[in-house]
């Protein structure tokens, strides 16, 4: 049975090395056998305070592959929250009906905080610009099956690493993996400092990089995020380094066979469409692994795996 | 002899606490923290005393009055070379150095307005931390931003 019973996930930091590779450990097994019925009888709550596709579908969808119900919603506008229902007592009454609670809320902090009123264990599906960790371990499943294991490898993060929370959430979690970090973005959008700090404190390089075609041919990884044109103060600048961070199928001509390009999605215009038919591109392969990865997160989490 | 100049600046007081070391700068700032403005109690303080120490310093005096643990923390964190001094019957009968806290409950705010603590009713909770300048910084348990000590708000 695995230590990871009961425990709520908020943070990616709330695992330890140990317990992310053992929900990778799990999560193979999902894709080996996706239609393990493992929650008949369980139900599920998702509860979705604000809009998502990918997330909230695979989650569902990893339930359902178990054989398990899903009540909940997935906009705060079908719900008591409009009424003014404080988060405390939607936690306390939905806990009442359901195993496990997946949310995502706009507010930062809402999960740690909805993990400590709840009686029943949180997932957390994304809090504002706070954390996201099964988006986390969903990119390092992608990592350890494109590239035979998650240590010493050299990821180049591109565009937004502000801003970005899956940016910061990969960063610690790499970090443990002896990674070696290619950060590139624009000056006005780099890694923040307390982010670099956790390179650091795990005594790791990193370099930086305005122009991504510096990077790509060394690469075992190219994470790839969207640059929104409104973090600009002055469109102008926008206007003059937005094509830095577009990646298009000539740009990899010369890359390393193993280099796999990841996205968390959804894309803009960040990866030309020519990028898709390459063997290189990963994106969508990386969203089907977020069932896997979810499913082994509820079956740990719930003590069946 | 300059400790004892001092003393004479500032009265004495029979009963009470005296706050010693303050950091010049941040005299008036620990007068607020501690709600003195609106206190019954006799309040005496100086600022930009002569200090051995840190040059200059700030001292306040309040009479009747002791504190508990919460408000010393308050005052470690903007007046960390701070000293408490207790006192009854005009003597001396505790001096310790306030001592930074590693967590602080309910008595700052965070400074991210998206932070649950400022959207429900939550208690703030923060771990605080030394940057690799050794800057002391507060970090928010429950949106994990950090803020320094410029944003620090009590409340």
């Amino acid at each position: 049975m695995s230590k990871l019973k009961g425990r709520s996930l908020i943070s990616i930091t709330d695992y330890s090395k140990e317990e992310i590779l053992q929900v990778l450990d799990i999560a193979e097994g999902f894709e080996k056998n996706t239609r393990q019925k493992l929650l008949d009888q369980y139900v599920v709550a998702s509860l979705f305070f604000e809009p998502s596709t990918r997330t909230r579908l695979s989650f569902e969808s990893a339930v359902q592959y178990m054989g398990g119900s899903i009540i909940g919603f997935a906009s705060a506008d079908t719900s008591s929250v409009k009424k003014g229902e404080s988060l405390k007592d939607t936690i306390l009454t939905v806990s009442n009906y359901s195993d496990l609670i997946v949310m995502r809320n706009p507010i930062d902090g809402s999960a740690r905080f909805a993990s400590e009123v709840s009686p029943v264990p949180i997932i957390n599906a994304g809090d504002g610009a706070n954390q996201h960790p099964t988006q986390c371990l969903l990119d390092l499943y992608s990592i350890r099956k494109t590239q035979g294991t998650l240590e010493n490898l050299d990821i180049a993060l591109v565009g937004d690493l502000k801003y970005g929370r899956t940016v910061h959430s990969l960063v610690q979690a790499l970090s443990l993996f002896n990674a070696t970090f290619h950060l590139v973005s624009p000056e006005s959008l780099k890694l923040p400092s307390a982010v670099k700090k956790w390179i650091g404190d795990a005594n790791l390089k990193y370099y930086q990089y305005t122009d991504l075609s510096d990077v790509i041919d060394k690469m075992d990884i190219i994470y790839m995020t969207r640059i929104q044109g409104e973090r600009f103060p002055d469109p102008l600048e926008y206007e003059k380094v937005k094509n830095s961070y577009i990646l298009n199928n000539s740009m990899l001509a010369n890359s390393k066979e193993n280099v796999r390009v990841l996205h968390p999605l959804p894309r803009v215009n960040e990866i030309s469409e020519d990028v898709d038919d390459n063997p290189k591109a990963y994106y969508f392969q990386q969203a089907r692994n977020g069932v896997y990865v979810r499913q082994a997160l509820i079956a740990a989490i719930l003590g069946l795996k | 002899m300059k400790n004892k100049r001092t003393e004479l600046i500032v009265s004495a007081i029979s009963n009470g606490t005296v706050i010693d070391h303050i950091q010049a700068g941040n005299t008036f700032r620990v007068f607020r923290i501690l709600g003195l403005e609106n206190t019954d109690h006799q309040v005496y303080f100086g600022t930009n005393l002569t200090s051995s120490k840190y040059g200059k310093k700030g001292l306040i005096k309040i009479s009747d009055k002791f504190f508990e643990k919460e408000d010393i923390n308050k005052i470690a964190l903007v007046a960390p070379t701070a000293t408490l001094i207790e006192i009854r019957d005009y003597e001396v009968v505790k001096k310790e150095l306030v001592s930074t806290p590693e967590t602080v409950e309910n008595i700052v705010k965070c400074f991210n307005p998206k932070c649950v603590t400022n959207n429900q009713k939550v208690s703030t909770k923060f771990k605080v931390i030394t940057d690799h300048k050794g800057n002391m910084k507060l970090s928010c348990h429950y949106c994990e931003k950090t803020m320094d000590k410029s944003h620090i708000e009590f409340l």
